[in-house]
């Protein structure tokens, strides 16, 4: 179990480094200069030549890609121009917001954390209910009602939900506030009102997904031998749905629901977008539209950490549930 | 007659609604076990015999199946009983081994926590540690060896005769009076296909239980079975002793079951009599006796064969039944001058 552990890391680790490249690559190869995009008005030649030297841009590559790095594991000195010393993790300094990048992201990683981690509770624990329970009870009306739920889920998109949500709830009903985004150390209780209409559209739209999901995987595993084993002990239906068939059902499932978590925290862009919430996703979207390295480099870093985590996360989960993962 | 048998099975009707149409998967089956007895089931695949095995068990689904007739478990009828009573029943009056242990035991759980549970079920009081001394007694008894060691391992780190073997200890934790074992060595090696037979010769005469042994193979059929009964299409073809049955076929159906079949003894060049064909449709069973499209001696009287079911009847032999429109003299000059001497009917 531990060398699996530590393999799995590894190659994580490994995973992180090439994102990383990749990113760094990938900017530098926009045929934009990114100095226009950083240099606010009034700006001339010597001042464009003077951004670029802070910015270390007429460097090779190679020394930038370092200094980066060395940034976020030891921080450095960026200048006087971008903050001075910049402390580990480093995620350097931001022109268009004229603020570190780590102070953005600390602003922000809540924001997107804040509508991921309810709405993913409430997707996993609706989607899953519901297809067991149509799979238990295939062909009634309650399966073909879930069918339909998770059609019409499968086929909708966010923002049309969203706006709707919004239509209806807010603007029509006023049962809630217009969305917007507090601590939950501050208010616990307006962090909810706030967030909960993001919460409900993506629950809605996954939650379809993960009921079709685990009811096709509960129907499978119900012809299972070993369901029809656990049967013929004489295990009453509680026990052989519950023990025996949702535990071998429910893998899949967890592999899925951990990269789509994964996934979700490194931005929910359209989510953000359509109920007006300052998020990873915008702020990503913002800065390659600004044409921001540093931020840019920041998020897509970030996204890339959750994904890669989301992964080791779900390979251990799986080999805690399936004994015949441990040796391999 | 003193005691009457075990398990009394009563003209068993087994249906199945399908979109195709309504499929006769046992169509008026009957049959009695003994205690300390087996009786043999052999049939190709789809001739009804692990149909009647789930009956027995009230294993189909109940929404899709409709069974009648009159399955008595120590003469208790357990057709239409409610589910919570014959789940009751399960795994304590009558137990089961099916053909492919790897599938049959949850990959997700230790060998000996299976056999626990099925222990713990049917015995409420007792604790977990009590149900796994269980479970390791159980799985020394069936001859695994370091069964402490053994109970802590999952399905797929044993080998296949140990899992079948780890499946039989699963069936007779509860010592069941009745054990069903469907094809239980048809997914293993040969060699170890004769230790669990043994094992279960050994268990009946430690357990005094019931048994029925469903098999395509003979051969196995041969070596544990008192008696045998032959199913075609849905149906019994022929019925009786296992020396009846083995010995003095009866039935065109048996003969081809035995002659296709190589015996040891026999010489290699004698040839093999396959039965040509293949399985009927259980939707659209052919008319008359279902065999005849397959039968070498189906034109040998009329139309008989092609529209009349032949009902099952005493054959000549007291206890031997046969369902065949031949002729019983014609059936024996056949059965002398062009079967006995192929493949195991030697």
């Amino acid at each position: 179990m531990a060398r699996f552990l530590i393999k799995r890391i590894f190659s994580a680790v490994l995973t992180l480094l090439a994102v990383s490249v990749l990113t760094f690559l990938m900017f530098f190869a926009l045929p934009r200069d990114p100095v226009t995009g950083m240099c606010p008005k009034n700006c001339n030649p010597e001042r464009l030549e003077r951004v670029r030297q802070e910015l270390g841009l007429s460097d090779p590559l190679i020394t930038q890609y370092a200094g980066y790095m060395k940034g976020i594991f030891t921080g450095r000195d960026l200048g006087s121009a971008q903050g001075g010393q910049c402390d580990a993790p480093c995620l350097g300094w931001s022109y268009v917001n004229n603020e570190a990048v780590l102070d953005t992201i600390a602003r922000v990683l809540p924001v997107t954390l804040s509508i991921v981690i309810p709405a993913a509770i409430l997707w996993l624990l609706l989607g899953v209910g519901l297809g067991m329970v149509s799979a238990l009870r295939r062909g009634t009306w309650l399966d073909r009602a879930a069918i339909g739920f998770s059609l019409t889920g499968a086929s909708l998109q966010l923002y049309f939900v969203g706006a709707v949500l919004l239509l209806v709830l807010v603007y029509n009903l006023r049962l809630l506030p217009v969305p917007s985004y507090t601590s939950i150390f501050d208010d616990p209780v307006k962090w909810a009102s706030g967030l909960v209409l993001a919460w409900l559209a993506l629950a809605f739209l996954f939650s379809a997904i993960y009921a079709r999901l685990s009811r096709a995987q509960m129907l499978e595993t119900l012809s299972e031998d070993f369901v029809r084993t656990a049967r013929a002990k004489g295990l009453p239906k509680p026990q052989v749905y519950g023990r025996h068939a949702l535990r071998a059902a429910i893998t899949p499932v967890v592999t899925i629901a951990g990269l789509d978590v994964g996934a979700a925290l490194g931005g929910t862009v359209i989510t953000e977008t359509t109920f007006g919430i300052q998020g990873l996703g915008r702020t990503a979207v913002e800065a390659v539209r600004a044409g921001d390295l540093p931020t840019i480099m920041a998020t897509v870093l970030i996204a890339a950490v959750f994904v890669v985590v989301a992964n080791v996360l779900v390979d251990l989960l799986y080999a805690a549930i399936d004994p015949r993962v441990r040796l391999g | 007659m003193g005691v009457p048998p075990y398990l009394q099975v009563r003209d068993l009707r087994v249906r199945f609604e399908t979109e195709d149409g309504v499929v006769r998967a046992v169509d008026g089956v009957s049959f009695a076990v003994e205690r300390g007895r087996t009786l043999g089931i052999v049939g190709e695949s789809g001739s009804g015999k692990s149909v009647t095995s789930l009956a027995i068990l009230g294993l189909h689904n109940a929404r899709r199946t409709t069974i009648s007739g009159e399955i008595l478990v120590a003469g208790r009828d357990v057709v239409g009983l409610p589910e919570e009573e014959v789940r009751r029943l399960r795994g304590r009056d009558m137990a089961m081994v099916f053909q492919d242990p790897l599938s049959a035991l949850h990959p997700y759980y230790t060998v000996g926590r299976q056999i626990a549970e099925a222990y713990r079920i049917h015995h409420p009081k007792a604790g977990r540690r009590e149900a796994r001394q269980r479970a390791v007694d159980m799985l020394g008894r069936v001859g695994i060896p370091q069964p402490a060691k053994r109970a802590d391992q999952y399905p797929h780190e044993f080998s296949g005769g140990m899992r079948q073997r780890a499946m039989i200890a699963m069936a007779l934790v509860n010592d069941p009076e009745l054990l069903i074992a469907d094809e239980p060595t048809t997914a293993l090696d040969v060699t170890v296909q004769a230790q669990i037979l043994d094992l279960l010769e050994d268990l009946q005469a430690e357990f005094n239980s019931a048994i029925i042994l469903i098999t395509h193979d003979l051969g196995v059929v041969s070596q544990v079975a008192d008696e045998v009964l032959v199913m075609y299409g849905g149906r019994a073809v022929e019925h009786g002793s296992a020396a009846q049955v083995l010995r003095r076929p009866q039935h065109p159906y048996t003969w081809g079951l035995l002659s296709s079949v190589p015996s040891l003894h026999g010489d290699a060049d004698a040839d093999l009599i396959p039965i040509t064909g293949s399985p009927p449709s259980l939707i659209n069973l052919p008319s008359g006796c279902a065999f005849h499209p397959r039968c070498r001696y189906a034109d040998r009287n009329g139309d008989r064969s092609r529209t009349e079911v032949p009902e099952l009847r005493p054959a000549s032999e007291p206890g031997h039944l046969v369902a065949c429109h031949l002729p019983a003299q014609e059936r024996a000059r056949i059965y002398t001058e062009e079967i006995a001497h192929v493949g195991v009917a030697r």
